[in-house]
C-alpha cells in the first residue's frame, strides 16, 4: 500500500472539517442555530479527552463533569469580576451573601492570565493528583468509575452549598462581557463561535498526534494488557496519568470555551447525568476513534435538541436506548460500522468465489 | 525521518494557512450581515392572523411533575382566549418548549422562542435557577417573560412580569400567623437550593426582629429521601413549629419520616410553603391531614371566578386532576397579558410594559392588580390546612390583597438582607 494515500487522509478530512466549520457553518446557519453548534462543538472538545483516556486508554471516565466545571467556574468567576467592576462584588454575592469584599480563593481570578491559565491547568492538577492516588494504587475498572462519578457528585454538591460564594444551583449567570467585547454583539457571539471551531481542531490535531506516537501504542498496550507493560519494563500508572491529565485539560478548556458561548455555567453541568452524557456521545460515536467520538458527541447533542423539541418526554429514554445498544451491539461505536459492513462484505464475497470456485 | 513525515508536515502548514484564511474571509463575512440581523433579533412576528406565545416549560426531568401542570392550564387560558376571539383580533398560537429540568437547556429554549419562532412573549420556568438562566436572554432580546411561581424575591428584571408571590405576600404572612398563634420556637427544614436558603434568611431575621428564636436550620439536596437524621433533630429540639421549605420529592420522605417518629400535626405543626394540592395527592392526605400550607390560591378558594376555573379544568384534563396556586398563577398570567396588549393596542413589549401598571383582573385567587413598578401583582396570602380528602382548607387570609414588595424594603427588620 501506498504509505502517502494513508497520511494523506486525515490531513483531508481536516481541511474539510475546517472548511465545514469555519466557511459553511457561519453562512448557512442563523445567529441562534451558530450558537447551539458552538455549545455542541464544546461538548466535542469534552470527547476528544474521552476518547483518548476511554478509547485508547481503556480508563472509563465518567466524572469529566469536573473538569469542565472547574475550566467553567474558573472562567466564569473572571468574567463575573470583570462585569462587576472594580471595588464591587459580583450580582449573586450582593444578593446571597453577607460579605463586603471577594473571598479569597476569588480573588486571584480577577487576574485574566491567572484565569485563563487556571481554566486548563487547574482540572489538569486535579485529575493529576486523583491519578497519582488512584492509578499508583492500581485501582481500575469499574472502580475507577465509581471514583470519578462520586468525585463528580461532590462537586456539585459541594458548589450548591456554597450559595454566597458560588451562586449555589443559580450557578454564574448572566454573563455580559468577554475581555472586554460585549457578549451581547452578534459579532462577537461569532468570534466566540471561531474560537472554539479552532481550539476544537487544535485539540483533535494534538490527539491525533499523540495516539500516533509511540506514546499513542504504549496506552493502547497498557489498555489491551497492563500486566505485559508492566514487564516490559514501563511503569502503567505514568501512561495512563497522562492520558487522563490531558483529557482533564481538554475539558477543562471545553468548560471555559461554553461560558461565553451560553452565558452560564452551573453545578446542572458537573453532576452524574452531564458527565455521563458526555459519555455517550463518545461510545455512540465510537469511542476509540478520534472522528467518531467527535461526531458522536455532536450528534448526540444535537439529537437531544431536535428531539427534545419533538417529544420532550421520550427524549431521556432514548438516550439511554442508544447508549445500552451502543455498548452491548457496536462496542465501537458507529465509526467501526463502515468497517464491520466493509468485513462482511468482504467474506460474503470469498465465499461466493469459494462456492464459485466449487462450482467450476 | 521519512520523506512521507516530511510531506505530511508541508501539507499540514499549508493547509494551516488556508484554515487561516478561511477564517478571516468568514469573519469579515459575519461583520456585515450580522449588524441587519440584530436590529430585528427581538421583533415578534406578529404578520399574521395569529399571534405566537412561546410555553416554556419542563416536560421532561425532576421538575417535570409540576411544570407539566402549569403548562396545561396556559393551554387552557390560551384556548378560551382563542375561543371568545383572541387577543386584537389575532388568535393565539403557543409554542411548546422542553427545559428539560436543566438551566442551561432553559437559556438555549428561551433564545429558540425569541430568535427563530419571534413569539410575543412567553411564559412559564418554574425554579429560580431556571429564571436566573433566562433573565439575561430576555433582558438582552427586550421580549417578556412571565413567570408564575411564588420565588424568593430580591429581584426585579424590566422583563419579566412575576404573577406568583414574592415573600412578602407569602412568607412573611405565614410567619406573622405563626406569630398569632402564639408558636415562637421554629425549626427550617429545605431543599438545598437557592429559594430555600434565601427564604431562610429572611425568617432568620424576621425572627430576630420579632422575639422568635430558630432552634435549627437543615437542608437536604433536591430530591434527597433520607430524612430520618433531620425528623429525629426536629424531635429532639423540642420547637413549636417546622418551617418547612423542601421542594418535590423529598417531601413525600420527609413527611413518612415525620409520622414515624411520632411527631402529628397537633404536637408540631409543620408550615409548608411548596406543598399544593398536586404535591398533597403524590405524598398522601394522611401523612399531612391538619398541617398547614401557605400560598395565594387553594382549589377552594371562594369566588365564581374560581368554580369555573376549576370546572374548565377538570373538563379539559379530568376529574381528579386538582388545582394549585402556580397553575392558577399561570392561567391568570394569560389574562393579565391579554389585558396589557389590549390597553397598549400593540404586542410591542415596551408599549405592554408600559401599559401593565393598574391592570385589574378577576382572578380565580380574587382580584390581583399589576404593580407596574415591581411588575409584579398585588395578591391576597392565604393560610390554608391540609384536609383528609387531599384539599386544602384556607383558615386565614389576609383581608386585602398585599402590595408586592420584592426587596422587603417596607420591613425595617429586613434592611440588611440585600
Amino acid at each position: 500500500m501506498n504509505p502517502l494515500k494513508g497520511s494523506l487522509r486525515p490531513v483531508a478530512g481536516f481541511a474539510g472539517a475546517a472548511v465545514l466549520l469555519f466557511a459553511v457553518a457561519p453562512l448557512a446557519l442563523t445567529d441562534f442555530r451558530l450558537g447551539l453548534l458552538a455549545k455542541y462543538l464544546c461538548t466535542a472538545m469534552v470527547a476528544v479527552g474521552i476518547c483518548l483516556a476511554w478509547g485508547r486508554g481503556g480508563l472509563l471516565t465518567l466524572g469529566q463533569g469536573v473538569f469542565f466545571g472547574l475550566g467553567g467556574y474558573a472562567m466564569a468567576m473572571h468574567l463575573k469580576i470583570a462585569d462587576a467592576g472594580p471595588g464591587n462584588l459580583p450580582d449573586f454575592m450582593q444578593l446571597y451573601g453577607t460579605a463586603t469584599e471577594l473571598p479569597w480563593w476569588w480573588r486571584p481570578f480577577a487576574n485574566p492570565a491567572f484565569a485563563l491559565a487556571a481554566t486548563v491547568l487547574l482540572p489538569m492538577a486535579v485529575a493529576a493528583l486523583l491519578g497519582l492516588f488512584v492509578f499508583r494504587r492500581r485501582v481500575k475498572g469499574a472502580y475507577f468509575a465509581i471514583l470519578s462519578q462520586a468525585l463528580a457528585a461532590a462537586f456539585a454538591i459541594w458548589l450548591i452549598g456554597q450559595q454566597a460564594t458560588t451562586g449555589g444551583t443559580n450557578g454564574l449567570t448572566d454573563i455580559q462581557g468577554f475581555f472586554g467585547y460585549d457578549l451581547d454583539d452578534p459579532v462577537n457571539q461569532r468570534t466566540v463561535y471561531f474560537i472554539i471551531a479552532a481550539a476544537l481542531l487544535a485539540l483533535i490535531a494534538l490527539a491525533r498526534q499523540l495516539i500516533h506516537s509511540r506514546y499513542g501504542e504504549l496506552l493502547v498496550a497498557v489498555r489491551d494488557s497492563e500486566e505485559r507493560v508492566r514487564f516490559l519494563g514501563y511503569d502503567p500508572a505514568n501512561v495512563k496519568l497522562v492520558a487522563y491529565v490531558v483529557a482533564a485539560g481538554m475539558a477543562g478548556l471545553a468548560g471555559a470555551l461554553f461560558v461565553p458561548a451560553v452565558g452560564i455555567i452551573s453545578p446542572a453541568m458537573i453532576g452524574i447525568v452531564p458527565s455521563i452524557e458526555f459519555v455517550i456521545g463518545a461510545a455512540v460515536g465510537g469511542r476509540a476513534s478520534l472522528v467518531g467520538a467527535v461526531l458522536g458527541a455532536i450528534g448526540v447533542v444535537w439529537a437531544k435538541t431536535a428531539l427534545s423539541e419533538e417529544f420532550p418526554a421520550a427524549w431521556t429514554y432514548f438516550q439511554g436506548l442508544l447508549f445500552i445498544v451502543a455498548l452491548a451491539f457496536l462496542p465501537g461505536g458507529l465509526a467501526s460500522l463502515a468497517g464491520m459492513l466493509r468485513r462482511r462484505r468482504a467474506r460474503q464475497r470469498k465465499a461466493t468465489v469459494v462456492a464459485v470456485g466449487e462450482a467450476a | 525521518m521519512s520523506s512521507a513525515s516530511i510531506i505530511l508536515r508541508r501539507r499540514f502548514l499549508s493547509g494551516g494557512l488556508a484554515l487561516t484564511a478561511v477564517v478571516a474571509l468568514s469573519a469579515c463575512g459575519a461583520k456585515t450581515d450580522a449588524a441587519g440581523s440584530s436590529d430585528e433579533a427581538a421583533q415578534a412576528d406578529v404578520s399574521g392572523d395569529t399571534v405566537k406565545v412561546g410555553l416554556l416549560n419542563s416536560l421532561s426531568g425532576t421538575m417535570a411533575i409540576s411544570e407539566v401542570t402549569v403548562r396545561d392550564s396556559l393551554k387552557l387560558a390560551i384556548d378560551e382566549i382563542n375561543a371568545s376571539g383572541g387577543v386584537l383580533g389575532k388568535k393565539i398560537q403557543p409554542i411548546s418548549e422542553d427545559g428539560a429540568s436543566d438551566w442551561p437547556t432553559f437559556a438555549e429554549k428561551a433564545q429558540k422562542l425569541i430568535k427563530e419562532d419571534r413569539v410575543a412573549a412567553t411564559f412559564g420556568c418554574w425554579t429560580s435557577a431556571s429564571r436566573k438562566a433566562v433573565k439575561p436572554v430576555f433582558e438582552k432580546n427586550k421580549s417578556l417573560l412571565f413567570y408564575p411561581v411564588q420565588y424568593e424575591g430580591l429581584e426585579q428584571s424590566p422583563y419579566i412580569f412575576y404573577t406568583g408571590a414574592t415573600t412578602n405576600q407569602q412568607i412573611v404572612p405565614a410567619l406573622d400567623y405563626l406569630k398569632s398563634k402564639g408558636l415562637k420556637k421554629l425549626y427550617l427544614v429545605g431543599s438545598d437550593y437557592v429559594f430555600p436558603r434565601t427564604a431562610n434568611k429572611i425568617i432568620q431575621a424576621y425572627a430576630k426582629a420579632n422575639g422568635m428564636t430558630i432552634l435549627g436550620e437543615d437542608y437536604a439536596p433536591l430530591g434527597s429521601t433520607e430524612f430520618s437524621t433531620i425528623a429525629n433533630k426536629v424531635k429532639a429540639a423540642k420547637a413549636d413549629a417546622v418551617f418547612n421549605t423542601l421542594n418535590g420529592d423529598s417531601n413525600v420522605a420527609f413527611f413518612k419520616e415525620y409520622k414515624s417518629a411520632g411527631l402529628t400535626a397537633k404536637s408540631l405543626p409543620v408550615v409548608s410553603v411548596s406543598i399544593a394540592e398536586e404535591e398533597v395527592k403524590s405524598i398522601g392526605s394522611q401523612y399531612l391531614a391538619g398541617q398547614l400550607t401557605a400560598w395565594n390560591y387553594y382549589q377552594t378558594t371562594a369566588g365564581a371566578a374560581n368554580e369555573k376555573f376549576v370546572k374548565a379544568y377538570k373538563a379539559k384534563y379530568g376529574e381528579d386532576k386538582p388545582t394549585s396556586d402556580p397553575m392558577e398563577a399561570a392561567y391568570t398570567s394569560v389574562y393579565l397579558w391579554k389585558a396589557m396588549v389590549e390597553k397598549a393596542k400593540s404586542f410591542d413589549p415596551e408599549k405592554v410594559k408600559a401599559a401593565s401598571d393598574g391592570i385589574t383582573f378577576d382572578a380565580p385567587e380574587g382580584e390581583v392588580t399589576v404593580d407596574g413598578a415591581t411588575q409584579h401583582l398585588y395578591k391576597t396570602a392565604r393560610i390554608g390546612e391540609i384536609g383528609t380528602d387531599g384539599l386544602i382548607k384556607e383558615v386565614w387570609d389576609s383581608g386585602k390583597p398585599i402590595e408586592p414588595d420584592p426587596y422587603l424594603k417596607g420591613y425595617s427588620w429586613a434592611s440588611d438582607l440585600s
